[in-house]
């Protein structure tokens, strides 16, 4: 079967009735004729779509009131028109979020553009463009566009039903108006060339009515319940997220190698919750973090780049359950009971110990240091809050600032900032302070940040703040005989985050159903043939056949082409019209 | 991995490098066959669609395409079969499409069948070069910006050729595709170029190879349907110049009267864009799947999310704009490269400038 024409664009109903006009020669057609036919031809692509027809806005009739208004509003809101208008907002809307910081994703990255924008501070705020995705303004886009979705689906959805149990119209009174046409004379009688294209028609899964000397058939009804499924899929994902946006959870920890987790609020450093969310909804569970990972490419011009994170835990599930052994790695959470447990970041605690002016150890602990860099320049701070008391036997307290690099470039060769993410040659350098933490006042201090407005700098000789670099080992004496800090290790640590999402699963069958249903949608034409078979004034029977469909594609043409010749095989053309000029028949002819 | 691997691999990382130019280089031929052939093909006279929209009814009825069916045995000795006639769409002119590049004339075809056949060499030399640095690498070839863009081209392409393979009317593509192959391959090379190596661990996954794909797939056919668009939209401006009774300059009426009709273009554009349509909608469920494994959270506004958002709705909008009453044709077709837009964006300003989860270009 070759065909090798320029495929004709699908006509929706009303636009293929605009054709007949526009392409006919009067010459041979009345314009009432041509009327008629346009009016038949329109009936028989109606309901071709559910797809609601787009007469442009018209205002409410005149005196109709507050009811008309809200009828009219309601047809807006649910036309094409504005749905297509309604999504391009969408994408635009969703645009400014990505190009100023989002402070749901990153406060300090909002700060520092408040920073270096200043004047566009307070229009930016009041445009909720830290916060677009929550803002009220593109909230109003999106829920108006799902009103309009539902108020678009449902009818659409009633309609459709009507149609599966419909059956296909009658065939229009010229077939040869419509975009894909043949015809052809047989010497089988009309009923028999009939009850062969009803038989054609329905081994090519065709839905077919028989009428007054045609037959009728649709196909593709799938296309439609296609695009339904991919319009309410969406408004199942919509829900889904809502739902998860409602009731997830989640927090963030930093576990030290050799310490615990228990999965209780309390224990969280950071923890956020949607507002219905409520406590007794964490899962039970605990791990100890046993070992920590992490390897780097070690030369070339990503040098430093990581390349393996895994965490090594002793997980146990429940009150009292079992302790097994198990792996965290970037890529792979840890599942338990609808919660997640994700690997995030890692770093170093120095280990460090404090002698007081006795000699005696007060202190004693890992401190774990904040990453700076990608090479783990990490900053923190030391604080000894209890036991120590200074040479003249008066309780205070002592902070220390420090500077962690795992990697230090060697001495004269930079500042403190680290040549690579491993532990290569790690150094420690220590700003000792003493005074008044401050951390009695109650309210939640940084662990990585020491407050100094109530201590006092100690100082060297020279009566510089003093301060000194620390190799794994060293000790460092304050001055005044104030007591000692040795740097005794180095242990790692690792953030892990916990989260709980329901709905997503919810979210995940909505994102199938709409694949699929796109897939039918797209993919699916829905399309009419109509096969007609009259006894002509000589007694041949004259077969004519037609296909509508109302998506554009090549196939109608050549799937008419494939039912004619299936046809044609069980009612040849009848010798005698061979001799015939069956030029007359086609619109060429009439054209010509 | 053992020096002795590593060097191996050095050498693989070469010889894909070897490949890519060598591919520039065919490409560079093709690129002077398809001049060629345009120019060979100025020389005909055909001019179809001034005939079809401003000559006599005999002309527009020579234009009318009809289509000769054939029963199964196919010989055209069997004359006694149906014929299917189609009429064009609704609100389309009547038109034909134009002769391609060649102009119909031997010479210009000749050239552009030298070009396709180029175009062809130059498509395996690229993929060899592609497989070399996966091999290389020894994971999939899209770990950063330059791999991306040698895949994307090559897949531009394959698709090209599967679509003539396929005998679909895509000739007219052969000369846009090809000068803007080696744009991407000279970016690639000069800008975007990073050696080879190992992955950060948040690409080590499964969806790498799900996820990834897809989206370099569906970027290299949302080109082409884009690139449809574009001469859509000219010779649309053209047809309407003519059918309104004006003249156009002689060069321009050349090159236009070659270019297949409005109403097909635009067709083409649409088919292809609607094809590739749900397997973007796939893309992004993919990559919102591995974000959830991988941070945490499946959704989470990142610039990257975000884009691959404002493009997906933004088809959309294309997509409800075909089937909207007074927005077909050109506004659809705005609307189509607005899309398109968005999507190069994504791939490579959201790369280089907006950082976010997503920043591994390697520049
Ligand atoms: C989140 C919003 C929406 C998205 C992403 C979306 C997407 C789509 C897509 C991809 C198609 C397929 C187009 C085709 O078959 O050629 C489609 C078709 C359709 N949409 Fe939507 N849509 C949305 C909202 C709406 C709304 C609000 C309405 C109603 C006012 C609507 C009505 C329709 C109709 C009637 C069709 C079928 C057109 C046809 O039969 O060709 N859609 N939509």
């Amino acid at each position: 079967m070759s065909t090798t024409d320029k495929a004709p664009t699908g006509a929706s109903p009303e636009s293929a009735a605009a054709d007949a006009t526009s392409a006919t020669d009067p010459a041979i057609d009345s314009a009432a004729a041509d009327a008629a036919a346009d009016a038949a031809e329109a009936v028989a692509g109606a309901q071709l779509s559910t797809a609601p027809l787009d007469d442009g806005p018209s205002g409410p009739a005149v005196g109709i009131g507050v009811i008309g208004w809200a009828r009219w509003f309601w047809r807006q809101l649910t036309s094409m028109r504005v749905a297509l208008i309604l999504l391009f907002l969408l994408s635009l809307g969703a645009i400014p979020g990505s190009l100023i910081p989002q402070s749901n994703v990153d406060e300090m990255k909002v700060a520092d553009w408040k920073r270096t924008h200043a004047s566009w501070v307070t229009v930016a705020d009041n445009l909720q463009l830290f916060d677009v995705y929550s803002s009220v303004w593109f909230s109003a886009i999106y829920l108006l566009l799902f009103i309009s979705l539902v108020g678009c689906i449902l009818p659409r959805s009633w309609q459709f039903v009507g149609q599966l149990r419909g059956r296909p119209p009658a065939a229009p009174k010229r077939l040869d108006r419509l975009p894909a046409h043949t015809t052809w004379r047989t010497g089988k009688t009309p009923d028999e060339v009939l009850s062969y294209a009803t038989a054609v028609l329905r081994g090519r899964r065709f839905r077919t009515e028989a009428g007054k000397g045609h037959v009728a058939a649709e196909k593709g009804y799938l296309r439609e319940a296609g695009n339904l499924i991919f319009h309410v899929a969406l408004i199942v994902m919509l829900v889904a997220f809502a739902w998860g946006q409602y009731f997830k959870s989640e927090g963030g920890k930093l576990v030290l190698r050799g310490t615990g987790f228990s999965n209780t609020l309390t224990q969280y450093d950071d923890f956020k919750a949607g507002t219905l969310f409520h406590p007794d909804d964490l899962p039970p569970f605990s791990f100890t973090l046993d070992r920590f990972d992490a390897t780097y490419e070690m030369s070339g011009p990503q040098k430093g780049t990581p390349r393996d994170f895994k965490a090594y835990v002793t997980f146990s599930e429940g009150a009292d359950g079992k302790p097994e052994k198990r792996e965290i790695q970037v890529n792979k959470p840890l599942q338990v009971d609808g919660s997640k447990v994700y690997l995030l970041g890692h770093g170093y605690a120095p280990i460090l110990s404090v002698t007081d002016p006795t000699g005696k150890v007060i202190y004693k602990d890992a401190v774990p240091m904040l990453p700076q860099d990608s090479n783990l320049t990490s900053t923190g701070a030391v604080k000894v809050t209890d036991g120590y008391k200074d040479k003249d036997g008066k309780a205070e307290q002592l902070g220390f600032n420090a500077v962690f690099v795992p990697s230090y470039a060697g001495e004269g060769m930079g500042t403190m900032f680290s040549q690579f993410p491993a532990l290569l040659q790690p150094r420690l350098m220590l700003n000792a302070w003493h005074g008044s933490l401050g951390v009695d006042s109650g309210l939640p201090q940084n662990v990585y940040v020491l407050k100094t407005d109530k201590m006092q700098s100690f100082k060297d000789e020279s009566g510089e703040p003093f301060k000194q670099k620390l190799k794994v080992g060293d000790t460092m004496t304050l001055p005044n005989g104030a007591g000692t800090v040795k740097f005794e290790g180095i242990e790692r640590w690792a953030t892990f985050s916990v989260t709980h999402q329901p709905g997503s699963g919810l979210a995940l069958a909505g994102a199938i159903a709409a694949i699929a249903g796109l897939a039918g949608s797209l993919f699916i034409q829905r399309r009419r043939i109509w096969v007609r078979a009259v006894a002509g004034p000589d007694g041949v029977t004259v077969v004519e056949m037609a296909g509508l469909g109302r998506s554009e594609s090549t196939r109608l043409p050549q799937e008419l082409a494939a039912l004619a010749a299936a046809l044609h095989q069980q009612a040849p053309t009848a010798p005698a019209a061979l001799a015939e000029p069956r030029v007359e028949e086609t619109p060429e002819g009439e054209r010509g | 991995m053992t020096p002795l691997a590593a060097a191996a691999n050095e050498n693989l990382a070469q010889i894909s490098n070897y490949l890519i130019y060598s591919s520039m280089a065919v490409y560079t031929l093709a690129f002077f066959a398809h001049i060629a052939e345009w120019t060979f093909g100025s020389r005909s006279k055909v001019a179809r669609t001034a005939a079809a929209l401003t000559g006599s009814a005999q002309e527009r009825a020579a234009a009318a395409p009809a289509v000769q069916v054939r029963g199964k045995g196919g010989s055209t000795a069997v004359l006694d079969q149906p014929k299917v006639v189609t009429r064009s769409a609704a609100g389309t002119r009547d038109v034909p499409d134009g002769p391609g590049a060649g102009g119909g004339t031997v010479q210009g075809d000749l050239y552009g069948r030298i070009a396709i056949s180029l175009t062809a060499l130059a498509f395996l030399i690229e993929a060899g070069g592609v497989l070399a640095r996966a091999m290389s690498v020894q994971r999939a070839p899209w770990g950063n910006m330059y791999e991306f863009s040698i895949t994307f081209s090559t897949v531009a392409v394959g698709t090209y050729l599967a679509l003539l393979a396929l005998k679909k009317n895509v000739r007219w593509l052969g000369l846009i595709l090809v000068t803007s192959v080696l744009l991407d391959l000279g970016i690639a090379v000069k800008i975007l170029y990073t050696d080879s190596d190992q992955l950060v661990p948040a690409l080590h996954s499964y969806w790498l190879w799900i996820h990834v794909s897809t989206a370099i797939f569906c970027g290299a056919v949302f080109y082409i349907g884009a690139a449809g668009a574009v001469l859509y939209l000219f010779r649309d401006a053209y047809e309407g110049r003519i059918a309104n009774g004006r003249t156009a300059g002689k060069f321009y009426a050349s090159v236009m009267e070659r270019l297949p009709s409005a109403a097909s273009l635009d067709k083409f554009s649409y088919r292809i864009n609607a094809a590739v349509f749900p397997l973007w909608t796939f893309t992004i469920i993919a990559g919102a799947i591995w974000a959830g494994d991988a941070w945490g959270r499946y959704w989470n506004w990142d610039p990257k999310e975000v884009w691959s958002f404002v493009t997906w709705v933004a088809y959309a909008c294309y997509l409800h704009a075909r089937a909207t009453a007074g927005w077909k044709g050109r506004k659809a077709a705005y609307l189509a490269l607005f899309a398109f837009a968005c999507w190069i964006w994504n791939y490579y300003g959201v790369n280089m400038f907006l950082n976010g989860l997503h920043s591994y270009s390697g520049v």
